[in-house]
């Protein structure tokens, strides 16, 4: 499913947030979302999941106008992976991925065993079967992302949105379920990560947006973006980006540390 | 990757659904035993006989018109009005926790108690008589209710926010008139009986009493039971419910109307009777778990069990009647304070 973004303008009251944003993102594409703090990237991944009605310009996702697209139509194409889920009350990992059911079922209608099976399905893609019954509240960060990922699989949209998908994860844990989700990038699915890592933007995505000042400052294969050039502006600070092992990967080093100044 | 909590540490228990069965018959049998409580003795013979007569058998009466009397005009209205307000306010209680995300809320966050405690207050010290006062009771319950909503749309920032901060302006604003309706009302009969009416009772239910209130609580149970799913979704937030599929404001506007009605009409009938819609809905999360398909017919079950036992305590420990909001608060008080105590398990 492609999503098809053109001028793009967002305020709160009178301050504008984004500004005159275009982008195109294909099918199967992994595209990370990159920029400091309160540079709009919530509020964009806001307007793309139709939570922000109130955007100027256009949002289409499969050449439909999503303005044009109810409550409901709208779960059926995106799904969306909250940074920190942490409902208030004691549900089951079970619970938390039937719900992704609900779009698929009339109002009145509680889940029922075809509804089941696909939260079996989905848990066992996650890996995370034997969680069926524990509660969500008291597994691992990890695991509840994963549990979220299955949520979304449930409800069987093809764009998968991540809000950063990593922050508050250990290492082990970044790494899966970072590369859970290229995987389902290559198995069809459109998806699209905020990060505030540009060493995992590099190694995981396909495309890099890097938004600065609610304006896209670049986007492009992620070679010509992770660059000394583009992180010292979206950041603010000097730094190294050395290619490592035939630049498969490439870190950023602050500038002060690489060259051995005094901090 | 994987915790290092044993799977073992989480308890087997009992399928949810068995734990609805169970409780269903409970309720059942409580009814029938209430039927046998009683100042006037009508043995369970009679009791039976009673009601088979009732059905159409063709039964001699071997009992006397008294006793009929007894469980035809006094017992089954009390026991069925203590069911259902016990029902309303558990369910009430339940679904105003998932709608605003909070399981410390209660049937009267948005000022529904306090709007009808001022309308009973009010028809009682204008002389009106005891229908005028249920009614008066129930339409301003909804009146307060509707004043909180109409103020939260204007206030700004966050939405959950405004509507619980306007629910307590309006119910202290509600108090204030009701204070006032006693400080002037004629201290040997109607200040009493305000007193009285705002503890909390179901003396003098009456059948006709029954059928004013038994339509509206049905109206706001029905949508309250069908979309018990969404409200699961509904507590995981507005973004994500929308994500979802779910109109979380919609949703959240038609609970809320639901759960007014019947709060109102519970309260409109019994006065103030604390703790139920608080305590009943955490004790059902323990028994079948948060998920609201289970929770909220076991919030309807049990609130209606737990309501009938305290009030067949509240009509028979005593040569007079202790009003059954003391009693409720006395075992609710306790109760809060062993969960809050063992707050891990809420969450």
């Amino acid at each position: 499913m492609s999503i098809e973004v053109k001028n793009l303008c967002f305020s709160y009251g009178e301050r504008e947030i984004l500004h005159d944003l275009s982008f195109t993102i294909e099918k199967g594409e992994f595209v990370s979302i990159l920029g400091s703090n309160g540079v709009g990237k919530s509020t964009l991944f806001r307007c793309i999941l139709g939570l922000l009605p109130d955007y100027k310009g256009e949002i289409r996702i499969d050449g439909k106008n999503i303005k044009d697209l109810s409550v409901k139509e709208m779960s059926r194409l995106v799904a969306y992976i909250p940074q920190n889920t942490a409902p208030c009350f004691n549900y089951t990992v079970e619970d938390i991925v039937l719900m992704g059911t609900t779009s698929s079922l009339g109002t009145f209608r509680t889940p029922g065993k075809a509804e089941l099976e696909r939260v079996s399905w989905a848990m066992e893609k996650m890996g995370i079967e034997k969680l069926r019954k524990r509660s969500f509240n008291r597994i691992s960060g990890g695991e509840r992302q994963l549990a979220v990922i299955a949520r979304a699989l449930v409800q069987q949209a093809g764009i998968l949105m991540l809000d950063e998908p990593t922050a508050s994860l250990d290492f082990g844990n970044q790494m899966l379920v970072l590369t859970q989700a290229k995987a389902l990038a290559s198995e069809g699915y459109t998806v699209i990560q905020t990060t505030h890592n540009p060493e995992h933007s590099y190694m995981f995505s396909n495309r890099v947006l890097a938004l600065k000042d609610g304006k896209l400052l670049r986007e492009g294969d992620p070679k010509d973006i992770i660059t000394k050039q583009i992180i010292d502006s979206l950041y603010g600070i000097s730094v190294e980006v050395p290619g490592l092992y035939d630049d498969r990967a490439r870190v950023c080093i602050p500038s002060d540390v690489a060259l051995g100044h005094e901090v | 990757m994987s915790t290092d909590m044993p799977e073992s540490r989480e308890r087997r228990k009992l399928p949810p659904g068995m734990v609805l069965i169970i409780l269903s018959a409970a309720l059942f049998l409580a009814i029938i035993l209430s039927f046998l409580l009683g100042r006037y003795p009508v043995p369970p013979k009679e009791l039976f006989g009673i009601f088979l007569h009732r059905l159409g058998f063709a039964i001699e009466p071997f009992w006397s018109k008294t006793q009929e009397v007894a469980v035809f005009n006094i017992r089954m209205p009390r026991i069925l009005m203590a069911v259902l307000v016990g029902a309303c306010l558990s369910a009430a209680g339940a679904s105003y926790q998932g709608v605003f995300q909070n399981p410390m809320a209660a049937p009267d966050v948005l000022g529904a108690s306090a709007g009808a405690g001022f309308g009973a207050a009010l028809a009682i010290y204008l002389g009106l008589s005891g229908r005028f006062i249920t009614l008066s009771a129930f339409f301003m319950s909804l009146i307060t209710v509707a004043l909180v909503f109409f103020i939260s749309k204007r206030a700004k920032g966050e939405k959950l926010m405004g509507l619980v901060l306007a629910g307590i302006i309006v119910s202290s604003l509600f108090q204030s008139g009701t204070s006032f309706i006693k400080l002037v009302a004629d201290p040997t009969n109607k200040l009493p009986a305000i007193t009285y009416w705002l503890m909390g009772s179901l003396v003098g239910a009456t059948n006709k009493e029954l059928k004013m209130i038994i339509l509206p609580m049905l109206i706001g149970l029905l949508p309250m039971i069908l979309l018990r799913w969404r409200l699961n979704v509904l507590t995981m937030g507005d973004d994500e419910a929308r994500a979802l599929g779910v109109d979380a404001g919609r949703l959240r506007l038609v609970s809320v109307i639901s759960a007014t009605l019947v709060t109102a009409a519970a309260v409109s009938v019994s006065g103030m009777i604390g703790w139920v819609g608080l305590v009943i809905p955490h004790v059902m999360r323990r028994l079948v778990g948060s998920d609201y398909r289970y929770l909220l017919p076991g919030a309807v079950i049990g609130g209606g069990l737990f309501l009938l036992i305290v009030d067949d305590f509240s009509r028979n420990i005593a040569s007079t009647e202790i009003p059954i909001g003391i009693l409720t608060s006395v075992i609710g008080a306790p109760f809060f304070l062993f969960l809050i105590t063992r707050r891990e398990e809420m969450r």
